[in-house]
């Protein structure tokens, strides 16, 4: 690996000193894998304190960032200094984004005692688990803990998100539709505690009854996964998801488990890493587009298969068999 | 591939005049650029905290409220102090010409008023920072 | 099916004609983005029943009007809104306005007081004065109306979430000339809902605030029974970008909020719905406005009378006032926003109002110079005597494009209404922020079909003026108010008996604690000089704060 270049020591410098710009700017060379990203990353990865993540994740709507500025607010009367990164969807169409969870954590306590970041999904595959992983990880090294790490809704970024947290809070509102479809959305495998907002409103404990009974139908049990009810807009409930949440925390840095529950990260996280820098590899390597263009060419022309070309591919061509 | 644009839309001040700022917001974003919205009443203080924490390229401001002396030497002031006073400050409202004169002087960028075309501002705002990155 | 009627054959044959010809390459649609035709006949009417419909001026339903004579018997008001700097100078400025003929007056505050701050409070820094007058105690309200007697004018306070103390501080000045508040006459705004919806000028959440008004509305019916309670604003949903049809909806949507919130607060429905009235605004599609004015008449009086069940006729009439749309204006080329102004005034008056602010040219620039404000006053004073539409009575009645308006617009309220029912009323519609994304996307469609040049406003996006120099006086505001107003705030609390001060704070925030009627504890407070913002912090910490969801 090729050593931190000098203005990136400096910045490096200012970072460990505590200057939250320097955060700012280390935060934006990993979300856009500038030059250097990676020698930072592992500079990061040498100071972390494995600070403890909450993913809080659940359809659009849900009071998410209200839920999230409820939680932050209450870890920082704690003493702890808390880091958040909010992640809203890239417009498929334009490549832009509206960040707009922000505004939704406007109490006055967290704005000035919490470090905000938002993020936008920019679409590449693999890419936002990856980046908000090393978001994190630069949030843990600066001394954020805990760190809240808030995903809107369905699809792919919140499984990402999930992958990267210790606890998952997955938020359902009475009126997103019941239980059932929570679970087609594959919010169930993700849960460590459910959190059942605007709980003020009809429905709610039909909502929470229903999740409850689709959680007894999971095979390991050896979690009971905790439904609370809150009202983010009016603070109630926040105390007993807290309490959800830290006992969550308690079941896997328990002995044996946590052991296993931190390989497991360590694991997912190479994987990761690993597959998405081949295929980065892949696609800078000169004369690839060439060689696909070629294959690309004999499967019209019905020579070969798709599935021959992958051999072809990645044994004559990229010595990779 | 070039990086996003990223850019804090801001509403300082006690009006509530948030139409402009919402439009611009959204075709900021339609110009392909990351937009983080602060929402209303904001202080020059809590703007500057945003700006400094999403790492911005450009703050930009509305102000319909007659305000926007205060407003924006507040803003620039506090970017200055905390070391960031690469970031472009720009923005638009009811602003005299006089005073937007005066503001240019003081480092703000161009200033829009009622009526201009959203696509001027996107423009105006990628050709600013294209420039500054090439720098 | 029936035989053809020989008009309607004409009509077939004409639609075959002008199938042929050659349109000019525009949008053919309102403002609003509603499809008009190229020809409005008695086929689009097909339903039309007179008395139902239309009946007459002073009669239910009341689309041709609110009262018998109209305005032969009496003018609407030219009631130009308007206020800045320190109270002196909002003073000097509607004496002014009164000398040339205006008959009521507006105040227009700035956004500390509109937001419950004094003066002298951190967050007032730079808004002190700027849109409007500095009122932060009743020594202002003292200042600004000396020598006008308010036995003799009507007074209009665009007023939201502190409407309360306002009225009471205009109570207290009363008091000092010696008139009785059963004499006072005028409106306070007070509406919240479209504060939430469009305005976002809130303090306190929705349920405390929908408390305060219904504790004005019982007060003000003993207390100042000639004063209008809520001025329920569709003005600022249209400012915010909305349509046409979104600003009649909502708007009405909200009035009927209130008139539930009353009955639910135990009061009947007609001592108090007399007093609410209305306030729209008129944008640049003359007969749209004018069907909207004639639907929303309509509407309201249908709804009191049979699902209010309300009996006082008094109740089923809307009265409003027009203000022409600020955001119609242009920056460029300001001179023509006299005509524009113009033509929207022309509409409101068409439409039957009771009172109408016309906008002064500069307004897209800074606040208007009195020579701005004297021309805008006189656009009214020439419809009135000149242009000879004030002699008959709704005088559009009959046309077949106006009344299938009329009812096109009807109907799309009646959707909009049934919509926010589904939603579970306005308040729970504002918390998931219905209205809001209605109209951030009606706002930013319009703003597309602007740029994109499929709908043109002179002197904007086509006949545009190169190099144009904008030569036009403004009206500036001197630093020195903010510092004038933070001294005189500073003497204020020196100079007054603070233990009296706190003793009534504390009776306050009792009585929000209770519940009971808040309205005589502000009375007491402003009576010895409590300050605005002392009096609203008491409540912000009894309530809490409302906090922009911003809605995209």
């Amino acid at each position: 690996m090729a050593p931190v270049s000098s203005n990136r020591q400096e910045l490096l410098k200012r970072f460990f000193g505590g200057d939250r710009l320097a955060l700012s700017r280390v935060i934006s060379i990993i979300e856009n894998e500038r030059d250097g990203y990676r020698e930072i990353l592992a500079s990061l990865y040498a100071n972390s304190h494995k600070a403890f993540r909450i993913g809080v994740t659940g359809p659009p709507g849900a009071g998410k960032s209200t839920l999230v500025s409820r939680l932050a607010r209450y870890y920082l009367q704690s003493e702890l200094s808390v880091g958040i990164i909010a992640v809203d969807p890239t417009s498929p169409f334009s490549g832009g984004a509206l960040l707009g969870d922000r505004v939704r954590m406007q109490d006055e306590g967290v704005q000035s005692g919490a470090f905000i970041r938002s993020m936008a999904t920019r679409g590449s595959v693999g890419g936002l688990a990856q980046a908000s992983r090393g978001v994190a990880l630069a949030m843990d090294a600066f001394g954020k803990e805990p760190i809240i790490l808030e995903t809107v809704g369905v699809g792919q970024s919140e499984l990402d998100i999930a992958n990267s947290a210790d606890t998952t809070v997955v938020v359902l509102v009475p009126e997103s539709g019941d239980g059932i479809q929570a679970m087609k959305a594959g919010l169930m495998e993700i849960a460590d505690v459910f959190c059942v907002n605007k709980a003020d409103r009809e429905g709610a404990e039909a909502l929470c009854r229903e999740i409850a009974v689709i959680c007894e139908m999971r095979s390991d049990r050896s979690w009971e996964i905790p439904i609370v009810q809150t009202v983010a807009t009016r603070n109630e409930g926040t105390e007993e998801l807290v309490r959800a949440i830290e006992s969550h925390r308690e079941f896997i840095t328990e002995g044996e488990r946590y052991h296993l529950h931190l390989r497991q990260q360590i694991r997912s996280d190479l994987q990761e890493l690993l597959e998405r820098e081949i295929s980065m590899r892949l696609q800078f390597r000169n004369g690839f587009e060439e060689l696909l263009e070629k294959q690309v060419g004999r499967i019209e022309s019905g020579e070969i298969s798709p599935y021959e070309a992958v051999d072809i591919l990645l044994g004559k061509e990229l010595k990779l068999q | 591939m070039a990086e996003k644009i990223r850019v804090l839309v801001g509403k300082p001040g006690l009006d509530g005049h948030d139409r402009g700022a919402k439009v611009v917001a959204r075709a900021l974003r339609d110009g392909g650029m990351e937009v983080i919205y602060t929402g209303l009443h904001q202080t020059p203080e809590m703007i500057v905290e945003a700006a400094l924490q999403e790492d911005v390229d450009v703050v930009a401001l509305s102000i319909l409220s007659g305000a926007h002396m205060t407003m924006f030497s507040r803003v620039l002031e506090l970017l200055k102090e905390n070391g960031a006073d690469h970031i472009l400050v720009t923005g638009g409202g009811i602003i005299p010409e006089e005073d937007i004169k005066a503001l240019g002087e003081m480092g703000v960028g161009r200033l829009f008023g009622p009526g201009t075309p959203t696509d001027e501002i996107v423009e105006y705002i990628r050709g600013a920072v294209e420039e500054a990155r090439a720098k | 099916m029936a035989k053809k009627t020989a008009s309607q054959s004409d009509q077939e044959a004409f639609q075959e004609k002008v199938k042929t010809c050659k349109f000019r390459d525009v949008l053919y649609e309102t403002i609003s983005g509603d499809e008009v035709k190229v020809l409005y006949t008695p086929e689009d009417l097909e339903d039309f029943d007179y008395q139902r419909d239309l009946g007459y001026p002073g009669e239910f339903p009341y689309t041709r009007g609110v009262h018998t004579d109209m305005y032969r018997g009496r003018l609407w008001t030219m009631r130009q809104f308007s206020g800045f700097g320190t109270p002196e100078d909002t003073n000097k400025r509607y004496k002014f306005l009164l000398e040339q003929g205006q008959t009521g007056l507006s105040v227009a505050f700035d956004m500390a007081t509109i937001m419950g701050y004094d003066s002298d409070h951190p967050r007032a820094r730079g808004e002190v004065g700027r849109c409007g007058v500095a009122v932060s105690s009743l020594a202002d309200m003292e200042t600004i109306f000396d020598g006008i007697p308010l036995d003799k004018i009507s007074t209009s306070m665009t007023i939201n979430a502190p409407a309360a103390m306002l009225l009471c501080f205009y109570i207290a000045v009363g008091e000092k000339q010696g008139v009785d508040s059963k004499l006072l006459t005028g409106t306070i705004q007070n509406d919240i809902l479209k504060e939430y919806i469009a305005q976002k000028s809130w303090i306190f959440p929705p349920e405390p605030s929908m408390r305060i008004i219904t504790d004005i509305m019982a007060f003000a019916a003993e207390e100042v029974p000639r004063w209008n309670t809520i001025s329920i604003s569709g003005y600022h949903i249209r400012e915010a970008g909305s349509t046409a049809a979104q600003e009649l909806a909502f708007t009405l949507a909200d009035g009927f909020a209130y008139v539930e919130a009353g009955i639910a607060a135990g009061l009947d429905v007609d001592t108090f719905a007399p007093r609410l009235s209305h306030f729209f605004n008129a944008h640049l599609d003359f007969f749209e406005e004018i069907a909207k004015y004639r639907a929303a008449r309509r509407i309201w009086a249908r709804h009191m009378r049979e699902k209010y069940k309300a009996k006082n006729p008094r109740s089923w009439l809307m009265r409003f006032h027009t203000q022409t749309a600020g955001c119609s204006l242009t920056s460029q080329q300001p001179e023509n926003n006299i005509i524009r102004t113009a033509y929207e005034a022309l509409s409101a008056v068409l439409g039957g109002t009771q009172s109408l602010h016309t906008n002064s040219m500069d307004e897209t620039l800074a606040l208007p110079t009195e020579k701005a404000v004297l021309i805008a006053l006189r656009t009214q004073q020439i419809i009135a005597s000149e242009s000879g539409v004030a002699n008959t009575i709704d005088p559009l009645a009959g046309s077949y494009y106006v009344e299938s308006f009329t009812n096109r617009l009807e109907e799309q309220a009646e959707e909009y209404f049934q919509k926010i029912e589904d939603l579970g009323g306005v308040i729970k519609a504002i918390e998931v922020g219905f209205f809001q994304k209605e109209i951030a996307d009606a706002a930013y469609r319009y703003q597309k079909e602007i740029e994109e040049k499929r709908r043109i406003i002179v002197g904007l996006n086509d006949f545009v003026l190169p190099d144009e120099k904008v030569e036009i006086d403004v009206l500036r505001i001197s630093p020195q108010v903010e510092k004038r107003q933070i001294e005189k705030l500073a003497k204020l609390r020196a100079e007054r008996d603070n233990g009296e001060v706190e003793r009534t704070l504390k009776e306050l925030r009792k009585s929000a604690n209770e519940g009971s009627n808040l309205l005589p504890r502000i009375l007491v407070c402003t009576r010895c000089y409590a300050t605005l913002g002392e009096i609203i912090q008491v409540l912000r910490e009894e309530f809490g704060e409302y906090k922009d969801p911003a809605y995209f």
